[in-house]
């Protein structure tokens, strides 16, 4: 049984260090994007970017001032247990991220859509946003925090096979040409890009590979994996980098999910995690261990899973 | 790293003289000193359309006005905590920004992105304004460490946390780029010219998609296959 304590306190310790930290992978990939960024603006620029994130560190303050909408990726095993039950965890999640809020601070985003009403808490209808996930086996919990920001650099099109891999690559350079403008896609991005299902999961599919996939992690199907390379090349191509200066760094890494879709259909969604993508994450065991670590894991063959049934491991085995 | 010289710097006070200002060049990079105040959508409707006196005497005080909302909280004693700032995206205030440099007297609009050309020509330039851009633009933490004390929030009630006029004492604080000087030359304007020259090819092997959207076309009885 994970006590419900446990996991509002890691919450919390989560949203500082996502507001705080800069994911390594991603700052590896801005260190080598500005190592060979010829464009001067654009040069300059990463290597501002590059002392602020020192800066946020050293003195422990948010990296940017928007600090994004903070939502939760949960996941769990099939064991799993939870103190008071989902309610409970749900509540948890709430609180943490009221007070983290207050605390780190955060700026209070979230409004009421139509009468702006601020609880200046980053709490309200349907926010922040928590979603699920399942692993067979185990009995921890996965916590996942991720602050996106960025009103731009997101999009849907609806593309039918006829598209094929032209359309992908058109819709994707228009994407980034049109909120790379002047930067207002705060890019050079991690570059997620959702392929199939209906509009909603192509939607979500592409937000997850953006935020919820390591820079350097690639798609477990070969031919994916080359279009992610691809289109990571085409992106830097443009010409355009970061703040929309002449440059050559656009993109940090591109990855796609794919779901199965109408057979008459492409659907493709595109979303740009910016120079402050803040994630973090950690896993909490029924024993009260918890592990925190950058890589959310989330994409699992489970997770990308093609067959009717699954087979569960032994149950005779004690997992972890 | 790459082969970027480096680049102008200058120190520019929030009350810059005219000599100040006309010495910027495109692309300089500019850190601030003095009183600086946040002000976007919610203090223009409210000056500007609901045509309340404005909480303090600009531009006597500041002639800076900074297009951003904080990540602040206020303290039970009543202090106040800024940890980070960020601009937010300026175009989205074009239309306020000529009756608000009349009204507030401000020279220096920093914000994000920059505003249009034609802006910059047309309203900035005869009010002997120029436009500031943040950096990246996450150097939220950069710029929180140039903010010496907040001096005191107004219309807070009125319009909360985000929107209210935050005044800002700011030393040092910085980096943010020269995107339009005196003369109304526009720093992304001429990027972006650079960069669509070469578009063209880019795009080659692409084709457009197979249903069209409007927006693509003008024309709403297009049938847009
Ligand atoms: S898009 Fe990201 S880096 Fe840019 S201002 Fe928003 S949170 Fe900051």
């Amino acid at each position: 049984m994970i006590p419900i304590e446990s996991i509002q306190i890691t919450a919390e310790r989560l949203m500082a260090k996502a507001a705080i930290e800069i994911p390594e992978d991603y700052l590896a990939g801005i260190e080598q994007a500005a190592a060979s960024e010829e464009g001067d603006l654009s040069s300059f620029v990463l290597r501002a970017m590059l002392e602020n994130y020192r800066a946020a560190k050293e003195d422990r303050r948010a990296m940017c001032g928007d600090t994004g909408c903070p939502r939760w990726y949960v996941k769990m095993g099939n064991e799993t247990r939870i103190a008071g039950g989902p309610v409970a965890l749900e509540e948890a999640l709430r609180c943490a991220t009221a007070k983290a809020t207050a605390e780190i601070p955060l700026r209070p985003n979230r409004v009421h859509p139509l009468w702006r009403t601020d609880h200046d808490n980053n709490v309200g209808i349907g926010a922040p946003e928590i979603e699920y996930g399942f692993e067979p086996g185990g009995s921890w919990i996965d916590l996942i925090t991720v602050h996106k920001g960025g009103l731009f650099g997101t999009d849907y099109r609806m593309l039918f096979p006829a598209d094929g891999i032209p359309g992908i690559k058109r819709f994707f350079l228009d994407s980034l040409v049109a909120f790379g403008k002047r930067g207002l896609a705060c890019q050079p991005a991690i570059v997620g890009i959702g392929l199939g299902g209906s509009k909603d999961t192509c939607m979500v599919l592409g937000k997850r590979a953006a935020c919820l996939r390591v820079v350097g992690d690639r798609n477990p199907d070969p031919k994916i994996a080359a279009l992610e390379e691809e289109l990571t090349e085409l992106g830097n191509s443009i010409g355009m980098g970061a703040m929309g200066f002449v440059g050559s760094s656009m993109v940090i890494d591109s990855h796609i999910e794919v779901g199965y879709c109408h057979t008459g259909g492409m659907q493709m969604s595109v979303h740009a995690f910016c120079l402050s993508s803040r994630r973090a994450c950690a896993r909490i065991y029924a024993d009260g261990r918890v592990e925190e670590r950058t890589d959310p894991q989330w994409f699992t063959d489970y997770q990308r899973r093609e067959s009717v049934r699954w087979e569960l491991p032994n149950p005779g085995v004690k997992s972890a | 790293m790459g082969t970027a010289e480096p680049r102008r710097q200058v120190r520019l006070s929030t009350k810059p003289s005219f000599d100040d200002l006309a010495a910027l060049r495109l692309g300089d990079v500019v850190f601030l000193d003095g009183l600086l105040y946040t002000g976007r959508e919610g203090v223009y409707m409210r000056a500007l359309e609901e045509k309340q006196p404005l909480p303090l005497d600009l531009p006597a005080e500041s002639a800076a006005n900074f297009h951003c909302a904080p990540a602040a909280v206020e303290h039970a004693d009543g202090s106040i905590e800024m940890g980070a700032v960020t601009a937010t995206a300026s175009f989205r205030f074009s239309k306020w920004i000529e009756p608000w440099l009349r009204l507030s007297g401000a020279q220096l609009i920093v914000g994000k992105g920059g505003m249009s050309p034609e802006d910059y020509r047309t309203k900035f330039v005869p009010h002997g304004a120029v436009y500031l851009t943040t950096v990246g633009y996450g150097t939220g933490a950069l710029l929180g460490r140039g903010i010496k004390t907040v001096k005191g929030v107004y219309w807070r009630k009125e319009l909360g946390l985000a929107q209210a006029m935050w005044v800002i004492e700011a030393e040092n604080m910085g980096p943010f780029l020269v995107a339009s000087d005196c003369d109304g030359n526009c720093l992304f304007e001429r990027e972006n010219a650079k960069i669509s020259a070469g578009l063209k090819a880019v795009y080659e092997g692409t084709k457009p998609a197979v249903l069209k959207r409007f927006g693509e076309t003008d024309d709403r009885s297009d049938e847009l296959i």
